[in-house]
């Protein structure tokens, strides 16, 4: 049989056996189960009007049930086994016990803080920016674009950007070369020393300030909030103060440093920068996500509220701050919570460009790696355990915004 | 406090002019109502004064100073917006002190000052509060607040009451009246709404299709209208306007004969409207003779709707009265000297 006529027969049944069973089901409850007449007429439309929610439920209850609820349990108990015998925590500690975990747990911490941070900062940024301008529009397809890439397409996208040909060769990686193009004059301290020290540096104290003004109430004491107010303030305030603290040291990089001009860079295999530029590839594609959600939400923002702040006094900077920002506070954290969970997810990405070499390593492949290289069942389930005990309480924490978001 | 002076205040959307060069002085202290009809230029206008509008030809003057091109916040000026524009994400009292602290003003200092704006409306118990917390003549309480903080030279109303239900509207009509001769600050007022403008103003600016019709005292345009439209946009029940011709010093309009106002000389066979206001219109053995349509009393009063050669007019009457509808009456003015006569041709006033 011709393919096509397959996908058409299972869309016709598929559309046609959903459209069947909503529609019988209501007739079986309407006319069989509580008719609405006789003398019970009153009675069963209320029971069957009580009923009928559960009917549409029941298909997505099943499915939902069958391929999340089970699998959770399924694998919670894979967890506690090793070659079909029950071992209790024994995988957990034998996991615990590898550097290559502690690795990945410490990876996936850095990414769960700099991509939200990062996609959240430059989509807010970009949003402000392509508001008022008339090629805006343009500009946000541009930036919008690399979410419709997938994450594979992407990180082959970005291998391209960071490829390495021995020194002899024409450099094919953009990265290697702009780097072979700076030879330690005073253009290169220019571009890459004074340039991005003053960028960090900008950054920097952007960080800290949000630090104090975050805590800044708790230390003034008087009306602090809740107490999920006051869990919000600290946890987001030692958040800025990890990435004030990565980038303090990205400056005394960029200060002393010696740079090896010159000579093509290995970009992937480097320590502890590997994983920023791999990082980067999910920044640049959430950042269009951030910016349209973002981007709506400042159009909401009351235009009076705005003028008057003008008349008030405020600069550009202080009304985008003071006024604008505050106001779409909730969609921020909806947003920055949202990629939180896409990070500790992340996958393809380090898949694709390293593999987890050269320690950059993250839970999601580790997982894979356990599960369907190693083929050790047991441990690959207790990762997936892990990480689904880190994604819970920010998924728990994002539809509880989402739905006061919608209040 | 300063008087605001405009000349020849011209502005354009792009093609699209709107203000037609206006002119208008508004002395120092004085409380000045922009009313008309939606679309007719008066917030535009008061935009412009706010700097919250570019202005395309003509100029501003606050006090000695041309504010034209100076931006909003140093125009020293405070605007009360229609939605109240209050800060949803800050208290009542961060809502008032804000543009003091962005002035740089010291933390005592504002806190004096908001606290003392607090006692002046009412507010002191809502300062902690935010603004989701508080009813709507509250919010437009702290709106009035966070103008008067600031202590300017003029404050700018942009229709602050047309969120507020019938009742509230009164209430806070008196007491932004109170405020102004409290505070004695030169106040602009936008509204649409012609009782809020005669009740208000010390000085009422009515104005049609971004140009100004009449200037003047509440009472002075109720009694002398310069034009048809001031003549049917003041007052209400608005003013009954017939068409007619001068005839041997009187008006003749369909079968009727009217008195023209006395001392009043208008050329014979001259195409005019003859303006009466209701509560001009009485019982009269000869005059206009019609159907009464609708009976309103409103307690006070009565407003008589009735019906001539397919055109109504009203009637106001202080008595309680008689008539039902189905009733013939004739009606004639009470007073000739309370006509207004209008050319037909122009709608000016003769």
């Amino acid at each position: 049989m011709n393919p096509a006529l397959q996908a058409l027969i299972v869309i016709v049944v598929g559309v046609g056996g959903c459209v069947g069973y909503f529609f019988l089901s209501n007739l079986f409850l309407d006319k069989v189960l509580f008719p609405a007449r006789g003398p019970n007429a009153g009675v069963n439309t209320s029971r069957a009007n009580m009923i009928r929610p559960w009917l549409f439920l029941f298909p997505a209850m099943v499915a939902l049930g069958l391929y999340l609820a089970y699998p959770v349990f399924a694998t919670a108990w894979l967890s506690l086994n090793r070659n079909g015998e029950f071992v209790g925590l024994a995988n957990y500690s034998a996991m615990f016990g590898e550097p290559k975990f502690w690795e990945s747990m410490r990876n996936n911490m850095l990414w769960l803080v700099v991509v939200p941070a990062g996609s959240t900062a430059f989509g807010l940024l970009a949003a402000q920016l392509t508001d008022r301008i008339r090629w805006g529009n343009l500009a946000k397809s541009l930036i919008f674009m690399p979410m419709a890439i997938s994450f594979v397409g992407a990180s082959v996208i970005w291998k391209l950007i960071y490829d390495t040909r021995p020194v002899e060769q024409a450099q094919i990686g953009l990265l290697n070369a702009l780097w072979l193009k700076f030879e330690g004059g005073i253009g290169s301290f220019l571009l890459l020393r004074l340039l991005p020290g003053l960028f960090v540096l900008a950054m920097l104290a952007l960080l800290l300030w949000a630090v104090w003004a975050l805590l800044r109430p708790l230390v003034k004491g008087g009306s602090a909030g809740g107490f999920w107010v006051l869990a919000g303030r600290i946890v987001g305030a030692l958040v800025a103060l990890f990435l004030a603290w990565e980038l303090a040291t990205w400056l005394v990089g960029i200060a002393g440093n010696d740079l090896p001009y010159g000579q093509p860079m290995t970009w992937l295999s480097m320590p502890y920068w590997n994983s920023y530029f791999l990082m980067a590839v999910l920044i640049w594609i959430q950042t269009g996500f951030a910016m349209v959600i973002l981007s709506a939400a400042l159009r909401g923002v009351p235009e009076d509220t705005i003028e008057a702040a003008l008349l008030d006094g405020a600069n550009p900077f202080q009304i985008f701050f003071q006024i604008k920002v505050p106001q779409i506070m909730p969609t921020i954290v909806v947003v920055w919570t949202t990629i939180t969970i896409v990070v500790l997810k992340v996958f393809d990405i380090v898949l694709a460009m390293t593999n987890g070499q050269w320690e950059t390593q993250v839970l999601a492949n580790y997982m894979y790696d356990k599960l369907f290289r190693a083929l050790d069942w047991g441990m690959g389930s207790a990762s997936a355990m892990i990480i689904m005990l880190l994604v819970t309480p920010i998924l728990v924490w994002n539809v509880y915004n989402a739905r006061k978001e919608m209040r | 406090m300063a008087e605001v002076t405009i000349r020849a205040l011209k502005k354009s959307y792009g093609g699209l002019q709107v203000v037609h060069g206006l002119d208008l002085d508004i002395v120092d202290g004085e409380f000045v109502v922009l009313v008309g009809p939606s679309g007719c230029g008066k917030s535009t206008l008061l935009r412009m004064i706010a700097g919250l509008e570019e202005v395309t030809s003509g100029d501003i003057r606050i006090g000695e100073r041309r504010v034209n091109n100076l931006p909003p916040s140093e125009r020293d000026i405070a605007m009360v917006f229609q939605n109240y524009a209050l800060y949803p994400h800050k208290t009542v009292a961060a809502n008032m002190g804000f543009a003091l602290k962005m002035r740089g003003m010291d933390k005592a200092e504002i806190d004096q000052r908001v606290k003392r704006a607090a006692e002046v409306l009412g507010l002191t118990p809502y300062l902690d509060r935010f603004p989701r917390a508080l009813s709507g003549g509250q919010r437009q309480r702290v709106a009035m607040g966070r103008a008067i903080v600031r202590d300017p030279q003029v404050f700018l109303f942009d229709e602050p009451l047309s969120n507020l239900d019938a009742k509230l509207r009164v209430q806070m009509r008196t007491e932004i009246r109170e405020l102004h001769q409290r505070l004695k600050t030169t106040t602009v007022y936008v509204t649409h709404d012609q009782i809020e403008a005669m009740t208000m103003a010390d000085k009422i600016v009515v104005m049609q299709g971004g140009r100004i019709e009449q200037v003047g005292a509440p009472l002075e345009l109720y009694d002398r209208p310069a034009n048809t439209f001031v003549a049917s946009f003041i007052g209400s029940p608005s003013m009954n306007m017939i068409e007619g011709t001068v005839q041997g010093g009187t008006v003749r309009a369909g079968g009727a004969t009217l008195p023209l106002p006395p001392g009043m000389k208008v050329a014979e066979g001259r195409e005019v409207i003859y303006g009466i206001r209701p509560e001009n219109l009485g019982d009269s053995p000869d005059g206009i003779r019609g159907t009464i349509a609708v009976v309103e009393p409103t307690g006070s009063e009565t407003h008589v709707v009735v019906r001539i050669e397919g055109r109504e007019l009203v009637a106001v009457f202080r008595d309680r009265i008689s008539h039902r509808p189905g009733d013939q009456i004739t009606l004639a003015p009470v007073d000739p000297a309370g006509v207004h006569l209008f050319d037909k041709a122009t709608g000016t006033r003769f």
